[in-house]
């Protein structure tokens, strides 16, 4: 059944339909209408959880970790410093091994204070042990809610799926809601965790020499976490008939230029793709969905015909550059492909990216023979 | 019946840190700088003391209140709860 709704709203459609049994969550801008629905449908008796109303994101994710040590599936929402002061609590779910999926609607971080998109929040959490999406449109974020669930529930980690604050969140599409029946088939009631057992009482993640050897496990289980990923993306798109991959590859077979970006500039830089092709200049794009696991293999693959790389980050690191410039580097760092990254910065708090913007970020790759620093797009003179 | 571990591989090893017992095995009495003394003359078992414990250190007896010292971290809530003052705090000595 097709929606016209917002992209929050679909993250609350597929929680709906995700089945989830344990909900906590407090209210923060741009995320609030996505839990507002979600009490909503809890309050008629269409979706059967429990809607825990806590004080702090803090408290939620205290409250998603409990609910999922004995087995619920669970889900909270948030953003920006709401997700900064979750930050303790992120690592105990890694650590955990919670399958606990969590939708993060990206927002800038004060100060100074804004409500508008920017994606340092979650990568300023990139550490934590959480698998990390960043989606399009609202219907991706629909179908990755959907894929998290299957995804956290099978390696034992949690999930963020982020969506871009207002850009995104707040804009209406026509969303396919799948049929009850295909959902339940594709994502079946979490297994009981079989450690829970009232006759043998037993403390969760108490204190133990074996920390490494804990840490070296959830490594391992985030790199294979990138085939399963792909995997869980191919069974999608058997019964779903829709598909996102790992990254998403716009006319790079051919492209001597890539520009790679997450999110909606992505959109963008392929109208801005198509306008290049037209005057001669092959230009390509590729998105990057999934941030953590950081799926290097398949990005090194579709950037090794490329003779220049330009990465578009709406985010950044002070001191250092644009977040997602800096893990493609270090990810052909690598590999045998050697490409010159041109970083730029721009959208920042929300900021506007259009077609001009990206258009000039062309032109400055094109024209400039090797990389020099971090460009900024739409500063002051 | 309590389960028993010990590992020896990574293989072996749950995915997270689980001890299979209760609290009873952390001895905190260990931690306690400061000791709780019950007056049982000035006591009167208004069993407040047991209330606010925050360690389950107090124990309800038959007809008096005992402080397990195995547990009990000296935190002093017993003796400033206490209304009548039968509860005294003195430095530990080890």
């Amino acid at each position: 059944m097709k929606r016209v709704i917002s992209a929050n709203q679909s993250v609350s459609y597929a929680v709906l339909s995700a089945k989830a049994q344990v909900i906590a969550a407090y209210p923060i801008t741009p995320q609030s209408s996505i839990v507002e629905m979600l009490a909503n449908f809890c309050s008629t008796g269409q979706l059967h959880a429990k809607f825990i109303n806590v004080e702090s994101e803090h408290s939620a994710m205290a409250a998603c970790i409990s609910a999922s040590v004995v087995g619920a599936r669970t889900f909270t929402a948030t953003s920006s410093q709401g997700l900064a002061l979750m930050h303790e609590l992120l690592h105990y779910a890694s650590g955990l091994r919670l399958p606990i999926v969590m939708a993060n609607v990206n927002r800038a971080l004060g100060s100074p204070f804004n409500l508008k998109a920017d994606l340092s929040d979650s990568l300023s959490q990139r550490d934590t042990g959480w698998l990390q999406f960043y989606c399009e449109s609202g219907q991706e974020v629909f179908d990755t809610i959907i894929q998290a669930y299957r995804i956290s529930e099978q390696i034992l980690l949690p999930v963020m799926v982020n969506l871009e604050g207002f850009i995104l969140s707040h804009t209406y599409e026509a969303v396919d809601i799948p049929d009850q029946v295909q959902i339940n088939r594709f994502l079946p009631p979490p297994a009981p965790r079989d450690c829970l057992d009232v006759e043998n009482p037993c403390l969760f993640g108490g204190t133990t020499d074996f920390y490494i050897n804990f840490r070296y496990k959830m490594h391992q289980e985030m790199e294979k976490a990138k085939a399963f990923c792909q995997e869980c993306d191919s069974e999608f798109q058997k019964t779903f008939g829709r598909s996102y991959g790992l990254t998403q590859s716009y006319l790079c077979e051919d492209a001597d230029m890539i520009l790679v970006t997450a999110g909606t500039i992505a959109g963008t830089c392929r109208v801005v793709a198509d306008q290049y092709r037209k005057r001669g200049l092959k230009v390509g794009v590729l998105r990057v969905r999934l941030f953590r696991p950081f799926p290097s293999e398949w990005i090194c693959k579709a950037l090794q015909h490329a003779k220049k790389v330009a990465v578009i980050d709406r985010d950044f690191s002070p001191g250092c550059g644009g977040i997602f410039a800096q893990e493609i580097k270090s990810a052909l760092q690598g590999t045998r492909v050697s490409l010159p990254v041109y970083e730029f910065i721009a959208g920042l708090g929300g900021k506007d990216v259009t077609d001009e913007d990206i258009g000039g970020v062309v032109e400055q790759t094109n024209q400039t023979p090797e990389p020099g620093g971090v460009t900024w797009i739409g500063l002051l003179k | 019946m309590k389960k028993r571990y010990s590992v020896k591989s990574l293989e072996e090893m749950p995915i997270t840190a689980i001890s299979f017992s209760t609290t009873e095995g952390n001895e905190t009495g260990e931690w306690r700088s400061q000791r709780p003394l019950l007056d049982s003359e000035k006591c009167n078992q208004c069993g407040l003391c047991w209330m606010y414990c925050p360690d389950n250190a107090i124990l309800p007896e038959k007809d008096s209140f005992q402080i397990s010292y195995t547990y009990c971290k000296g935190c002093g809530i017993c003796a400033k709860e206490c209304p009548k003052g039968a509860i005294l705090l003195v430095k530990e000595k080890r």
